[in-house]
């Protein structure tokens, strides 16, 4: 499903992204673990299409097109979707509206109609429950006024009303208390299938006990450094980073 | 930061799309300004000898005067000798049925975008149609007439109802009020005139759609809106305008009264043409709007969506007489390319418990200026005065500006003065937020701009709610990055 090869990336002058390798296949789970700054969220951003970043060398295959040809919305409405580390408001814009033009705009580019209102509410109304979303949050504008869990469930929210072929989760369990964890958790749980996939990234373990990867991947200095199994996630809890820096020598 | 400027530009680069010319046989004016226009154009008119030494006081008022110049915008010298003060079509059609009816005009209806039937049956609403100086078409009259409500163009009411006209024409805004309302008194062309007789609501929306057609002509529209005791009208006004090279000067005067528990709501869609990418050519729209809350429980509501024109230039305000009387004014102003506009309100607080209510979104993309000027004023008369003002502006890019300017002026220690303010921009974040949720820049402009002016829209009549949006989508077509 998505292929990326020595991928090469810079910001400003910085090189972030050192020669990056990571292939995911459908019905899988890979989690990114490793130290701040070693460019675990830019990956993210890349893939989405942020474009603050300057790709100088390598590629990105999602389901064999080259996803650094489609601008962020094509990639969106294309299967990519990421739930953000720093999910935005939007005054004025209430939940509803938001997903409505979302799931419109995605079915436009699938050459489908228009979603009806009674279809699309009874979907909100599925949806929000898998995150435990009260309905008054859907008639609300966008985050504002939301509390960290909030706003991190209403992404999995989002996620599940626009089911994604690929899913990033962008340090998602980043100041979540443990109730709104397992709720956070619950939701991408339900959502997995043999037909999607997750790259989940994150600095701690415990995620993982709720979402359990079938690969870990090690990151550091812009590179996958160290790929294993669930097992790894909690070696690296054990031992910390330095372990891994020892051991690839770096 | 230049991705989102090439992005950007592309937003701002879109046309207007209601650009076209329509080509009736027009009479016209001799070019220039003098004594001898303001007759002509009275002569025109058929107007009788008192409406003449009304306009040729105001004309004498306005030889005394001098541009202002302390607004917020800037355009060339005017030079009011070369300016045609009046173009009338030639043919003076008084149709039974909308067949009968040039169909070069029916086209215009069409590009506007109306149904032809849609006023008369859709909407109910009767439109009088004022195409450049004259009012070519009016429906519903026969309607309005069985309740008593007079709605025709200003020029027949002054023939048929003098007394009326006399009473209140330039009883709210005198023609010294300022140098445009005394241009504007000396050579106003046509307008509307509605009249709302005691206890009656009007049953349906009134509206204008105004057109300015002829080269190098100012249209200069006078309208007067009277409700009586316990009377209420709701009435549009929605402009666009074929694209010129050269400025068109636009010098309207508007007044409401309001009687004992009368209620006016007027709403202005205003999309005249803005001039080209690089500020060329466009519209000069410098307009005084004005009601007075004459009795007590009276309610005067602006709400307006200003997209078009070069300059925009107006303060719609109500002056609060009557006890407990209401004034709103609900303001969304968007501003593209060079384009400028110095809009708010003046909210004057004379009687008791009046209240007052300011709502304004200005929304500022390209290399455009957006300022909001609002003046809340309570005289000491005016125990337990309540004023609510909220301004936004939200920022398009980096190289437009936004600015408030409030001032309050209380006579009064009892009054309540509320002002809150916000800037904000669309950046990067939200737009990359909404990509990636896979909506385009442009649909996931529209949506916040939507959001952000939601406030104001819901004031507006359902159809006309519907145009506004569709207007500012175009407007700010291709605009952000």
């Amino acid at each position: 499903m998505l292929e990326i090869k020595n991928l090469h990336a810079k910001i400003g002058d910085k090189e972030i992204l050192k020669g990056l390798n990571l292939t995911v296949k459908a019905g899988e789970v890979h989690a990114i673990m490793g130290p701040n700054g070693t460019g675990k969220s830019t990956l993210a951003s890349i893939i989405a299409g942020k474009e603050d970043y300057e790709i100088t060398a390598g590629e990105i295959l999602f389901e064999g097109k080259n996803l650094l040809d489609l601008s962020p919305d094509e990639r969106a409405r294309e299967g990519v979707f990421l739930a953000f580390q720093y999910p935005v408001e939007i005054p004025g814009v209430s939940t509803t509206n938001f997903m409505k033009a979302a799931v419109n705009a995605k079915r436009k580019h699938h050459g489908q109609e228009p979603i009806v209102a009674k279809e699309f509410l009874a979907m909100m109304n599925e949806k929000r429950q898998l995150v435990e979303l009260d309905k008054s949050y859907l008639s609300r504008s966008i985050n504002e006024g939301f509390s960290g869990g909030e706003k991190k469930r209403n992404e999995i929210f989002q996620m599940a009303m626009l089911d994604p072929k690929l899913a990033i989760l962008d340090e998602t369990d980043s100041g979540l208390d443990i109730d709104a964890l397992r709720i956070v958790a619950d939701g991408v749980n339900k959502l997995k299938s043999k037909n999607n996939a997750f790259l989940v990234i994150t600095h701690y373990q415990r995620l993982l006990n709720y979402i359990v990867p079938d690969f870990v991947h090690i990151m550091y200095d812009g590179r996958v450094v160290k790929t294993g199994d669930k097992s790894l996630a909690l070696k690296m809890e054990e031992r910390g980073y330095d372990w891994i820096k020892e051991e690839v020598g770096v | 930061m230049s991705e989102q400027d090439t992005i950007l530009g592309e937003h701002i680069s879109s046309d207007y799309k209601y650009g076209f010319i329509t080509d009736i046989e027009q009479e016209k004016a001799p070019i220039g300004l003098n004594e001898d226009t303001v007759r002509y154009i009275s002569c025109r008119k058929n107007e009788p000898e008192w409406m003449l030494e009304w306009r040729l006081t105001a004309f004498r008022q306005w030889l005394k005067m001098k541009q202002p110049e302390w607004q917020n915008v800037h355009f060339p010298n005017i030079d009011f000798q070369s300016i045609i003060y009046y173009a009338a079509t030639k043919k003076k059609p008084q149709y039974a049925s909308l067949d009968e009816v040039d169909p070069e005009l029916l086209a215009v209806y069409d590009k506007l975008g109306l149904p032809k039937e849609e006023q008369k049956l859709l909407a109910g609403v009767a439109v009088d149609f004022v195409m450049d100086s004259e009012s070519v078409i009016t429906t519903f009259k026969e309607t309005l007439k069985e309740k008593g409500i007079i709605f025709c163009a200003i020029s027949e009411a002054i023939r048929e109802y003098p007394d009326l006209v006399k009473q209140y024409l330039g009883s709210v805004v005198p023609p010294r009020d300022n140098y445009y309302s005394a241009l504007n008194s000396a050579v106003f062309s046509d307008g509307s005139f509605v009249f709302i007789p005691k206890g009656v609501r009007c049953p349906m929306e009134l509206s204008t759609y105004f057109r300015i057609n002829a080269q190098n002509t100012g249209q200069f529209e006078r309208t007067l809106i009277i409700c009586e005791d316990n009377a209420y009208v709701s009435y549009l006004e929605g402009c666009t305008a074929p694209m010129r090279d050269e400025n068109q000067l636009h010098a309207a005067v508007v007044e409401l009264v309001a009687m004992d528990n009368a209620e006016i709501k007027y709403s202005t869609v205003q999309n005249w043409y803005p001039g080209d990418k690089e500020g060329k050519g466009g519209i000069y729209n410098f307009v005084t709007k004005r009601g007075i809350c004459k009795g007590i429980n009276s309610k005067i509501s602006w709400t307006q969506v200003e997209t078009g024109s070069a300059i925009t230039w107006k303060y719609p305000s109500c002056i609060l007489k009557g006890e407990n009387s209401i004034g709103e004014f609900y303001s969304v102003a968007v501003t593209n390319n060079y384009q400028q506009a110095d809009t708010g309100t003046k909210m004057i607080h004379i009687g008791k418990n009046t209240r007052s209510r300011i709502v304004s979104k200005g929304i500022s993309g390209g290399h455009s200026q957006n300022s909001y000027r609002g003046l809340v004023q309570v005289h000491k008369t005016a125990e337990n005065a309540y004023n609510f003002s909220q301004c936004d502006s939200l920022l398009l890019g980096d190289k437009c500006g936004a600015h408030t300017f409030p001032y309050l002026e209380i006579k009064n220690k009892s009054a309540q003065v509320e002002h809150e303010a916000t800037t904000s921009k669309i950046g990067e974040d939200l737009l990359f937020y909404c990509n990636q949720r896979g909506l385009s820049n442009e649909e996931a402009v529209d949506m916040i701009v939507n959001g952000y002016c939601k406030e104001v829209f819901k004031q507006l009549p359902m159809e006309f709610a519907v145009e506004a949006q569709k207007l500012l989508s175009i407007s700010l077509e291709g605009s952000v990055g």
